[in-house]
């Protein structure tokens, strides 16, 4: 297929599909490193143009990596749905936009065609869209999950309180923990990154996570971000195991350099079957994934890092997630360079993950070495609690004192739950209330009565 | 959640930001500024550049020669963006190496990496520590780098002729870290080397590692290298223990 566009008396032609998604990808200066983004603007908007016009059935002829080259690429055209994809087979990427902005387009609609979509058609469908497209697209989608509380409720949010500490300290974690709950935080989960991968330290923290939320009988879940081979290790041992998590990413060497493949995948999925410790849900796989980090990992094949990371939701999506987030700006600005790119990223991450059918959460954060700055934060936070987005991360102060990042804290939560009446997952919302955490009209109380929490 | 006693034991347990009490459900004034203020020092340590005549007037004071090179990272943008060119010298930079090679034993290399500030700070104190303890080795003129990454201490080496390459480098600042140095060091420096070759003291900075503790483990580690001819994963470091042996000893 000839993918060409005249724009003035400038022809552009591009050589294949990856190529017309790279140049017409929103810039980021991962694309640019990799020597595979649009030379100009003017590039940009001819490959935009090509992909608007291209029919979505391209995408089902044309891989972006062969289909014998990569274990992502099977399991993408493996598990593509023919039949969903009937009723809008006929249309082009820019017409598959103006069906999904339009009003009647609602979740049910959404939810029909769903697995007839590729990740390479969302990723080009989201070079298509704007900002507000972004936005208005994912607060039309609902992806509600459920462990001990539900996850993705309209008008609902939750946040994953990261008590993270430098030396894996089982009393500083718990000081972190206790802060995080007197703010409401946790309800997505309580989440530590260890900074040790031994089994000994993430069963040690495990147990003690796993003793408070049993003592104060709080609807929520625990985890500890182990390699998936440990925590599969631990769940064998008779660890109280709730959720697996595991980085992952949109190929199969990108995964390789994480350390997993689907067969690992699934016998983590087999083991967490099996435990069945989830009361109002069954799903309990927790996912991070990010633009880039096929990119750092030299595992790119020459495709742009906002559709690796697409690749990555359907890997996700095989194993009926709890949770996912991208965690936006963690990598650096060699591939998310300032505020604007990781902004864009964010909301195209939860907007992918969403329409994918992915319960998307976003570690909405930056390094000190990227251009921005917590402004930068509370605008994406802004913008995604308009979007829609299941949860983010609840870290002390927002400073990460193990990772070295910051991310949005305590208090940010609390803000975007006042401005736009967000509630808490219910089952812990009740909690808050009966732990008197909680006051009448949905704020934050300092209560007495809550103190009890920290005589534990 | 709140500053009252209840919470002074808890603030104790970790250096995270715990019980910053709250303003309506936003943070206080004065937490805000807190945290603003520590990121304002992190971001201007990215930010700065290194200030290269200072480093030099000091260098020559304390009797070494110098040598002004530049990455093919041209400014402080370019730098973050393409930790590529951060890696590779630019061709006078090469053409004045190649002009100063010589056999040594040791090249030193100072530059900017991720914090300049951490530069300004400490390497000039460090090597009046190191240099010393340095005497019988044979030292190529100190080489001062614009725009640096770790690795662009190997074409330093291989193009010197030097047996070992060490770099003092600015460190990625961290919240409440803006200015930490790192040293890397590899044996047998040669363009293409990954990081499984090199060693690494890192933290040096006034709540970290200090220069004399820094100084003295990167003097074992360099005899090491040299007797044994490698660095990296393949040389274990085993300073602390001797130090804790020569302590037992000593008592």
């Amino acid at each position: 297929m000839q993918y060409r566009h005249t724009l003035g008396n400038f022809a552009y032609t591009f050589p294949n599909l990856k190529t017309v998604l790279a140049k017409a990808t929103a810039e980021k200066s991962g694309d640019v490193l990799a020597g595979i983004a649009a030379d100009n603007e003017k590039e940009r908007i001819a490959a935009k143009y090509v992909l608007a016009d291209l029919p979505l059935s391209q995408f089902l002829e044309e891989m972006v990596i062969p289909y014998e080259m990569d274990a992502v690429t099977r399991l993408i055209m493996d598990n593509w749905d023919a039949k969903a994809f009937e009723s809008i087979g006929h249309h082009t990427l820019g017409s598959f936009r103006d069906w999904l902005l339009a009003y009647e387009t609602s979740n049910e609609e959404i939810k029909r065609i769903r697995d007839g979509l590729t990740p390479e058609m969302i990723a080009g469908l989201c070079k298509l869209m704007t900002n507000q497209d972004l936005i208005l697209i994912a607060s039309k989608i609902q992806t509600i999950t459920g462990f001990r509380n539900t996850q993705g409720l309209k008008g609902h949010f939750s946040t994953r309180l990261q008590p993270n500490n430098a030396k894996d300290d089982a009393q500083g974690i718990m000081a972190s923990t206790l802060d995080g709950l007197m703010y409401g935080a946790g309800d997505a989960v309580i989440g530590i990154n260890p900074v040790s991968d031994n089994q000994q330290t993430t069963r040690t923290l495990l147990e003690m996570l796993n003793e408070l939320r049993a003592r104060f009988e709080i609807p929520t879940q625990t985890c500890v971000l182990s390699h998936i081979t440990t925590t599969i290790a631990l769940i064998n041992d008779g660890a109280p195991v709730d959720l697996i998590f595991q980085s992952i990413g949109g190929t199969e060497s990108t995964n390789k350099s994480f350390g997993v493949d689907e067969a690992i995948l699934d016998e983590a999925f087999q083991a967490g079957t099996e435990l069945d410790r989830g009361t109002v849900g069954k799903n309990f796989m927790y996912f991070e994934t990010g633009q880039g980090s096929a990119h750092s990992a030299n595992a790119h094949h020459g495709v742009d890092q906002q559709t690796c990371e697409v690749r990555a939701y359907a890997l996700a999506k095989q194993y009926k997630p709890l949770l996912v987030n991208s965690v936006v700006g963690f990598i650096g600005p060699e591939y998310l360079y300032d505020g604007r790119q990781i902004i864009r990223a964010g909301l195209e991450d939860h907007f992918c993950g969403k329409l994918m059918g992915l319960p998307m959460g976003c570690d909405i954060c930056y390094t000190n070495h990227a251009n921005a700055d917590q402004d930068d934060m509370d605008n994406l936070l802004s913008l995604l609690g308009l979007a829609g987005c299941n949860f983010i991360m609840g870290v002390p102060g927002a400073d990460d004192v193990m990772l070295h990042y910051q991310s949005t804290s305590f208090h940010d939560q609390l803000y975007i739950r006042q401005l736009l009446g967000l509630k808490h997952a219910p089952e812990f919302e009740d909690w808050l209330r009966k732990i008197h955490l909680m006051d009448a009209n949905g704020r934050m109380v300092e209560s007495k009565k809550g103190f009890k929490l920290l005589q534990s | 959640m709140t500053k009252n006693s209840a919470w002074e034991n808890y603030r104790s347990l970790t250096n995270a930001r715990i019980a910053l009490g709250r303003a309506g459900g936003s943070l206080t004034t004065s937490e805000m500024l807190s945290f603003r203020s520590d990121h304002a020092l992190a971001k201007d340590a990215v930010w700065t550049d290194l200030n290269i005549e200072d480093l030099k007037e000091q260098l020559e004071s304390i009797g070494c020669s110098t040598l002004s090179l530049q990455s093919k990272a041209n400014n402080r943008e370019v730098f973050i963006q393409r930790p590529d060119l951060g890696r590779v010298l630019n061709q006078s930079s090469i053409d004045l190496l190649n002009a100063n090679k010589k056999q040594y034993d040791i090249s030193i290399s100072i530059a900017d990496g991720l914090s300049a500030m951490a530069i300004q700070k400490h390497a000039i104190n460090f090597l009046e520590s190191l240099l010393p303890k340095l005497s019988s080795f044979n030292l190529a003129p100190i080489s001062i780098i614009n725009q640096g990454r770790v690795a662009i201490s190997d074409s330093v080496g291989q193009l010197l002729k030097s047996k070992i390459a060490i770099i003092l480098i600015g460190e990625r600042p961290g919240l409440t870290s803006p200015y930490s140095m790192g040293i890397y060091f590899t044996y047998g420096p040669k363009i293409g080397n990954t990081d499984e070759k090199r060693n690494c003291i890192s933290n040096i900075r006034k709540e970290g590692l200090s220069y004399e503790y820094a100084a003295q483990k990167l003097v074992f580690l360099l005899t090491e290298s040299l007797r044994n001819k490698l660095s990296g994963v393949d040389l274990k470091d085993t300073f602390d223990n001797r130090l804790l042996k020569d302590e037992s000893t000593e008592n």
